[in-house]
C-alpha cells in the first residue's frame, strides 16, 4: 500500500509540474506583445522595452520559469499587472466561494446518485426507467443554458433567490445558504442522473457476479451482500465517475458564476483572460490542477484502500 | 534426420517480466522432440506445464529465446511475418476456444476465404474451395452466408478445422482443440481429426490435457511437466506403463468409469502418494 | 472476398440504420440536426438580413412584422443572426470532432495493438489530459493568443482526443488477444491488415455514437465560452446571443428564449442520435454474449443459439434444443420408483421455464424427480444443455430472477420450497436453509471469491451470523476447517486475499465454507471440472472424506463418469432437461439401459483402442 501510494503521489506530482511547464510556456512566451499589451497602444518602444524589463520578460523563457516555480514554492505567485493585489491574495479571497459551491454540488451528486443508482439496479421497474430517461435528458440539456433558465425563472421573474450574490468573505450563513441554493440546484439536475446511470450499471453488473450468488448460498442475508460486498466492488466505477464530474465542475463553475453572479475564481479567470492578466490566469491554472491532482490521488487511495489486487499491482 | 517434418530442438520461451524488475520468466526450459509425415505427437501437460506454450511457439507466437525450430527442412526459429505468410499454407493451427478463435462479425465464407486470400487464390477458385472443406469438415454448404454465433461450440470447431485445412498444410498444431466440447461432440471431432489424417496425410501436434484424449489420438507422447518433457516415447507404452513418477500420477489421477476399478486406481494412487511422503522425510532427515 | 458474402453484410449495416430510424428519438435527433445543417447551409438565402446590419431606430423589437423573431439591443435581427451563428457552431462542433478523431484514434490503435512505451506514455497523457478541466485551458489558450473559434476548438478536440484514445484502445486490446487474431497472424496476415480487417470493424461503431456525442459537447462549450464574452464580438454565436439576452433579461426576456432553445436543441438532438445509435448497435445479438453464454451454458440450459434467438442449423445433435418436447414420457427405467418415506431432499416432477423472446416459455427442466438421503452421493450427469445445474439451483433457491417454476415441488427436510402458485422458490422458506441445512460448492473457484475480502473474513463471516459464534471464535474454526480441507499454512491462508492463493487451494477454501456450518447437504455444480486432473482427483477425495466424516449428502452435478465412479452411490442421467435413467451407480456404469446413456459411455475414450473411430457403433 506505501509504495503503491508513493507511486501514485509520484505520478501527481509529475502532473502538476508538466501542466505548470506547459500553461507557463503557452502564457509567457510572446514577451514583447506581453509588455505591450500593458503599456497601451499609445506607448513608445521605450516604454515598452522598459516595461519588458521592470516583469523581467527580457529573461530566456526557461530561466523565467525556474524563477516561478521558486517563488511558487515559497507560497508568492507574483503579482497582478493591472493592480496592487497579489495573486495568492486575489486567489484566496475568492477560492472558499467555488469550493463552496462544488463541495456542496458534489456532495449532494454523490449522495442523490449513488441512492438513485443503487435502487434503480435492485428494484429495476420504473426507477430504474427513470433513471434511464434522466440519463438522456441530463445529457442532452448543456449544464449553463439550465443554469440560464433556472436563473430566468426562479431568481429574476419568481424573485424566490437573490439575483446577485451577497457572499463574500464574512457573510453570514443565510446569505451563503441563498446565494448557493439555486447553482447547486442546477448542477445537481444537471449532473445527478449521468453518475446514477453509471453506478446503476456498475451495481447490476457487480451483483451478477459469480461470488455474489456463492454469498448467498453461505447464508448471507441481501442487505449485507449489497451493502458490504457489491457496493464495494462497484465503487471504483462510481468514483471515477465522480471524480471526472468533480473536474468539470470546476470548469463549469467558471459559467455558473457568471450567470449566478458568485465571486469565485471562475469570475476571476474570466476578467482576467479578458484583461490580459497572465499572472492571475497562471495562478487559477495552478490552483485549479492541484486541486484536480488531489482530488484524484484521493480517489485513487480510496481505490486501493477498497481493492487489494489494486495495491499489489 | 532431414525426413522429419518437424523437428524441435532444445526450445526454450521467456516472456519478459512486466514492472521495473528486469528479467524474464522461463517457460520452456528446452525441449526437444520432432514429428514425423502423417503422424501425430501428443503433448500432455498440466495448467502451468508450457504445453501452450510449445504450440505457440512453433507458430512464431511466443519469444523464442534459445534452441531451433526445423520444418520441411527449413529454420523457422525467428521466421518474420512475410516468411510466415509463405509458412502459412503448410503450418495452421486449430485453437481451443472455438468462441473467440473465429471473428464474430465475419461470416463463415469470409472466415474460411481469408487465408486463401493471403495466398492470392482467385475467388472462383476459392468459392470452390470453401464448398470443398465445408462438406469435408461435415457442415452445410449454407453455412457460408452465416455468422459463427449461429453455430454450437461442436461445429464452430469444425469451422476452425476447415480453416486450419484450407491451404492443404502439413501439419497442424492443435491446442485442446477438443477440451470445451462435450462428450458426444468431443468423440465426434476426433473421429474428424482422425479422418482427416487417414485421407489427406495431415501430421498434428496435438496438446491436451487428457491423458485419454491423447492416448487416443497420438502415435508418440511427450509429457511436460513444468517446462520440461520428462517423458517420451510411444503413446501406448507411454500411456499404459508410464516410467517417469510425474506420469504415473498423472495416469492415476485421472479417474476410471467403473467403480470397482476407480476405486483399486485410487487405492494405488493413495499408495504411491504415501510412498513419496516417506521418501521426502527419509530426505528430509539426510 | 467476394462480391456474394458481402452482400449479407450491409443488409446488417442496413438493419442498424433502420432499426435507428425507428427509434422515435433518434429519428427526432436526426431531424433536427439536419434542419440546424440545412438553416447553415442556406443561411444566404433564408436570412432577411446581414449579419451585421443594425436596425438602430429599433431595438428591442418584439416578434413579428419585418422582424420573425425580433431584435436585439442594437436592432439586429435575431433570427437572421441564428441563422448565420449556426453556421459557425456546426463548423467550429466538426472541426472539433475531426481533430479529437485524428488524435485519440490512431494512437488508440497504436498503443492498443502494439502496446509497449508508447502505450504507457500515451495513455499517462490521456489520463493528464482528461484530468484537466477544460473551461480553465480554454481560458488560458484565450489569454495567450486571443479570441479565436478556431484555435479554441482546436485545443478542445485535443482534450477530448483521450476519448477516443481510450475507447479505441480498450477495443483493440480486447480484440489483440482473441484467438482469431491469432488464427490471422499465423495465416501470414499483416498487422495492417489486422488491423483493418479484425479490428476496425470492432471501433467504428463505439466511434461513431461519441462522436455525436462529442458533437453535443462542442456546441455546448463552444457556446459556454461565447456566453462568458471570450469570444470575437464580430461574430454572431449562439453563446454570445445568449449573453445579450442574459444581460437584457428584464428588457426583453424572449431575446434569451432563443439561442437557449437552439443550443438546447442543437446539443440535445446530437445526445440523442448518439443514444439511439448505442440502442440500435446493441440490439444486434452481442458478440460478446455469446461467447459468455458459454460459461452460463451450464447454468442457463440454454445455447448460445437460442440466446439470440437464431436457430442453430442442426447438422448433428449436439446442440441442445431447448424447445419444448411433447410432454408423453414413457415410464422411464428407474424414475418414479423412489423409495417412501422421509428423505433429506425430494425433487417431485420439477419443470423450469424461461420467458421465450415470443412471449412463450422455454423449459429447461421437464418433469425431473429424485431423492437424496443423509450421508448419500447422488450425482447428476448430463452436457451443456441438459438442465443439470438448473435443477442444482432450484435447489438452492438461487436460479435468475426470470427463472419460473412451472410445476413440481422441491421438498428439503419436509420443507416445501416452491409457491406452485407464484411459480417462484419461496425465498422465505429456502433462505435460512441456506448454509445451515445446503450449503454450494461452485464451479470456478477463482469467481466465487470475493476480491476484496481476506479468505478468512469470508469463511468466518457465515459462522458469526449463523451460528452466532463469536469472532474470535469463528476465525479458530476457520483455520481449523483450513486445516482440514488439507491446507499447509493456514493462518496465512487465512489472512490472504483471493488473489494470492492457486485455484486448486481456492477451490478447498469453497469446500471449507460449504461444510463450515455443517450442512446436511452439499450441492457441488462441477466442483473439479476448472481443476487438474491430478488436483481433482484431490479435491473428490477431500469431498469423500467430508461425506464420511460428517455424513454430509452430496448432490454432485458433472458431466465426467470418471467422477461419478470415484465418488457417487446413485447417479441419475438428464438429457435436454429431462431425466432419462436413474439407479445405483454400478447398475447405470455397468448395464446402461437408456439409449442415451449408452451414447454418453460410448463416447467416453478409456479403454478403447486408439486411434480408432468412436462414434460409429454407438450412435449409428
Amino acid at each position: 500500500m506505501i509504495t503503491y501510494s508513493l507511486k501514485r503521489i509520484a505520478s501527481g506530482i509529475v502532473l502538476l509540474a508538466v501542466i505548470c511547464a506547459a500553461a507557463y510556456a503557452l502564457l509567457f512566451v510572446n514577451g514583447s506583445s506581453i509588455a505591450r499589451n500593458i503599456v497601451g497602444d499609445q506607448a513608445t518602444e521605450a516604454q515598452v522595452e522598459a516595461k519588458s524589463i521592470e516583469l523581467g520578460l527580457d529573461q530566456p523563457l526557461p530561466l523565467r520559469f525556474l524563477d516561478w516555480v521558486g517563488s511558487a514554492l515559497t507560497g508568492d505567485l507574483g503579482r497582478s499587472w493591472f493592480g496592487t493585489l497579489t495573486v495568492s491574495d486575489a486567489l484566496t479571497t475568492r477560492l472558499p466561494v467555488t469550493l463552496a459551491l462544488i463541495g456542496v454540488a458534489m456532495l449532494f451528486v454523490t449522495l442523490l446518485a449513488t441512492t438513485i443508482g443503487t435502487l434503480a439496479a435492485v428494484k429495476r421497474g420504473w426507477i430504474d426507467r427513470a433513471v434511464q430517461v434522466g440519463a438522456v435528458i441530463g445529457d442532452a440539456i448543456p449544464g449553463f443554458v439550465l443554469a440560464v433558465v433556472l436563473a430566468t425563472v426562479f431568481a429574476v421573474q419568481l424573485g424566490w433567490f437573490p439575483a446577485v450574490s451577497s457572499i463574500g468573505p464574512g457573510a453570514g450563513a443565510d446569505a451563503w445558504i441563498a446565494s448557493l441554493t439555486l447553482p447547486v440546484i442546477a448542477i445537481v439536475l444537471n449532473y445527478v442522473t449521468a453518475s446514477a446511470q453509471q453506478i446503476r450499471s456498475a451495481v447490476i453488473q457487480q451483483r451478477d457476479r459469480d461470488f455474489v450468488r456463492t454469498l448467498r448460498s453461505r447464508g448471507l442475508g441481501e442487505s449485507e451482500i449489497l451493502l458490504k460486498h457489491v457496493l464495494r466492488a462497484a465503487a471504483p466505477a462510481g468514483l471515477t465517475v465522480l471524480s471526472l464530474q468533480f473536474v468539470g465542475l470546476l470548469g463549469g463553475a467558471v459559467i455558473l458564476e457568471r450567470i449566478f453572479a458568485l465571486p469565485g475564481i471562475g469570475q476571476l479567470a474570466v476578467t482576467s483572460t479578458v484583461s490580459g492578466d497572465i499572472p492571475i490566469v497562471m495562478g487559477v491554472v495552478l490552483y485549479t490542477v492541484v486541486i484536480v491532482v488531489i482530488v484524484n490521488l484521493a480517489v485513487d487511495l480510496i481505490n486501493g484502500w477498497l481493492n487489494p489486487k489494486v495495491r499489489v499491482s | 534426420m532431414t525426413e522429419k517434418l518437424l523437428q524441435v530442438d532444445d526450445l526454450a520461451v521467456a516472456y519478459p517480466r512486466k514492472g521495473f524488475r528486469r528479467g524474464a520468466t522461463e517457460i520452456l526450459h528446452g525441449v526437444s522432440f520432432d514429428i514425423d509425415q502423417g503422424k501425430t505427437l501428443g503433448v500432455v501437460g498440466e495448467s502451468g506445464s508450457g504445453k501452450t506454450t510449445i504450440g505457440r511457439a512453433i507458430l512464431g507466437l511466443a519469444p523464442i529465446t534459445r534452441g531451433t525450430v526445423t520444418f520441411d527442412g527449413v529454420d523457422i526459429t525467428r521466421a518474420a511475418r512475410s516468411k510466415r505468410a509463405s509458412l502459412a499454407a503448410d503450418l495452421q493451427v486449430v485453437f481451443q476456444d472455438p468462441f473467440s478463435s473465429l471473428n464474430p462479425a465475419m461470416e463463415i465464407g469470409q472466415i474460411l476465404a481469408e487465408p486463401l486470400e493471403i495466398q492470392k487464390v482467385g475467388p472462383t477458385e476459392s468459392r470452390a474451395r470453401v464448398a470443398e472443406l465445408l462438406d469435408r469438415v461435415g457442415l452445410p454448404a449454407n453455412a457460408i452466408t452465416r455468422l459463427p454465433r449461429e453455430f454450437s461450440g461442436g461445429q464452430r470447431q469444425r469451422i476452425a478445422i476447415a480453416r486450419a485445412l484450407a491451404l492443404r498444410p502439413k501439419l497442424i498444431v492443435c491446442d485442446e482443440p477438443v477440451s470445451a466440447l462435450d462428450l458426444t461432440t468431443q468423440a465426434r471431432v476426433l473421429d474428424l481429426f482422425l479422418e482427416i489424417q487417414q485421407d489427406l496425410g495431415v501430421s498434428y501436434l496435438f496438446i491436451s490435457h487428457d491423458l485419454d484424449v491423447i492416448r487416443h489420438i497420438s502415435h508418440e507422447v511427450a509429457v511436460l511437466y513444468r517446462g520440461d518433457v520428462v517423458e517420451h516415447g510411444r503413446s501406448t507404452a507411454v500411456t499404459a506403463d508410464p516410467q517417469h513418477p510425474y506420469t504415473q500420477r498423472l495416469l492415476l489421477a485421472s479417474p476410471l468409469p467403473d467403480p470397482d476399478k476407480q476405486s483399486e486406481r485410487r487405492a494405488l494412487r493413495a499408495r504411491m502418494a504415501e510412498d513419496e511422503r516417506l521418501a521426502d522425510v527419509a530426505g528430509g532427515d539426510r | 472476398m467476394t462480391a456474394t458474402t458481402n452482400a449479407p453484410a450491409s443488409t446488417r449495416r442496413d438493419n442498424v440504420l433502420l432499426r435507428f430510424l425507428r427509434n422515435p428519438l433518434g429519428a427526432i435527433g436526426l431531424a433536427i440536426v439536419l434542419l440546424v445543417v440545412l438553416g447553415a447551409v442556406l443561411a444566404p438565402v433564408l436570412a432577411p438580413f446581414g449579419v451585421t446590419t443594425a436596425d438602430i431606430a429599433n431595438p428591442f423589437a418584439d416578434p413579428g412584422g419585418d422582424h420573425l423573431l425580433g431584435t436585439d439591443s442594437s436592432g439586429r435581427d435575431t433570427w437572421s443572426r441564428l441563422l448565420w451563428a449556426s453556421q459557425l457552431t456546426l463548423a467550429s462542433a466538426v472541426l472539433c470532432a475531426v481533430v479529437a478523431i485524428a488524435i485519440g484514434l490512431p494512437s488508440g490503435l497504436i498503443a492498443g495493438y502494439f502496446g509497449g512505451p508508447f502505450d504507457g506514455v500515451s495513455s499517462w497523457s490521456a489520463n493528464a489530459l482528461m484530468s484537466l478541466p477544460a473551461i480553465i485551458v480554454l481560458l488560458s489558450v484565450r489569454s495567450a493568443v486571443g479570441p479565436s473559434v478556431w484555435v479554441t476548438m482546436i485545443v478542445f478536440g485535443i482534450l477530448l482526443s483521450p476519448g477516443y484514445y481510450r475507447l479505441t484502445r480498450t477495443a483493440v486490446q480486447s480484440v489483440r488477444n482473441e484467438l482469431y487474431v491469432d488464427a490471422a497472424r499465423v495465416s501470414g496476415l499483416s498487422d495492417a491488415r489486422i488491423i483493418s480487417r479484425h479490428i476496425i470493424s470492432v471501433v467504428r461503431a463505439p466511434i461513431i455514437i461519441q462522436t455525436a456525442l462529442i458533437a453535443g459537447v462542442a456546441i455546448a462549450i463552444q457556446s459556454g465560452l461565447e456566453f462568458l464574452g471570450l469570444g470575437n464580438p464580430s461574430e454572431p454565436t449562439w453563446g454570445a446571443m445568449l449573453s445579450e439576452g442574459f444581460r437584457n433579461i428584464y428588457i426583453s426576456p424572449t431575446l434569451l428564449l432563443w439561442p437557449a432553445l437552439a443550443i438546447g436543441l442543437t446539443v440535445g438532438a446530437f445526445v440523442l442520435i448518439g443514444n439511439a445509435l448505442r440502442d440500435a448497435l446493441e440490439d444486434l445479438p452481442k458478440v460478446r454474449a455469446s461467447r459468455k453464454a458459454t460459461a452460463a451454458v451450464a447454468a442457463s440450459g440454454m445455447t448460445a443459439g437460442s440466446l439470440s434467438g437464431t436457430a442453430s442449423i442442426a447438422v448433428e445433435p449436439e446442440i441442445a434444443p431447448t424447445v419444448s418436447i411433447s410432454t408423453s414420457s414413457d415410464p422411464l427405467p428407474g424414475v418414479g420408483e423412489l423409495p417412501a418415506g422421509d428423505h433429506l431432499l425430494e425433487v417431485r416432477d420439477l419443470e423450469i421455464g424461461y420467458p421465450a423472446p415470443d412471449g412463450g416459455l422455454t423449459k429447461v427442466v421437464q418433469g425431473v424427480s429424485f431423492s437424496i438421503d443423509r450421508g448419500e452421493v447422488l450425482s447428476i450427469v448430463g452436457e451443456s444443455g441438459s438442465g443439470k445445474s438448473q435443477t442444482a439451483f432450484a435447489v438452492l433457491g438461487l436460479l435468475p430472477s426470470s427463472a419460473r417454476i412451472v410445476g413440481g415441488s422441491i421438498v428439503i427436510d419436509d420443507i416445501q420450497t416452491v409457491d406452485t402458485a407464484a411459480e417462484r422458490i419461496l425465498q422465505k422458506k429456502v433462505a435460512p436453509l441456506r448454509g445451515r441445512r445446503i450449503s454450494y460448492i461452485p464451479q470456478e473457484p477463482m469467481s466465487n471469491l470475493d476480491p476484496n475480502y481476506t479468505i478468512g473474513h469470508q469463511l468466518a463471516r457465515p459462522m458469526v451470523k449463523l451460528l452466532g459464534i463469536s469472532r474470535s471464535e469463528a476465525k479458530r474454526r476457520a483455520i481449523e476447517l483450513l486445516e482440514r480441507v488439507g491446507i499447509a499454512d493456514p493462518q496465512r491462508t487465512f489472512d490472504s486475499y483471493p488473489n494470492e492463493i492457486s485455484g486448486g487451494m481456492a477451490q478447498r477454501v469453497l469446500i471449507a465454507g460449504a461444510v463450515s456450518c455443517e450442512p446436511d447437504l452439499i450441492i457441488a455444480d462441477e466442483p473439479t471440472t476448472a481443476l487438474d486432473v491430478t488436483v481433482q482427483a484431490e479435491v473428490l477425495d477431500l469431498l469423500r472424506r467430508m461425506r464420511d466424516e460428517l455424513g454430509v449428502a452430496i448432490l454432485l452435478v458433472t458431466h465426467n463418469f470418471g467422477v461419478v465412479a470415484d465418488i457417487a452411490d446413485r447417479v441419475a442421467v438428464m438429457q435436454r432437461g429431462r431425466l432419462v435413467e436413474e439407479g445405483p451407480v454400478r447398475e447405470i456404469l455397468r448395464d446402461p439401459r437408456h439409449p442415451y446413456t449408452r451414447t454418453l459411455l460410448g463416447s467416453m475414450l478409456t479403454g478403447r483402442e486408439p486411434l480408432t473411430k468412436l462414434t460409429e457403433e454407438t450412435t449409428r
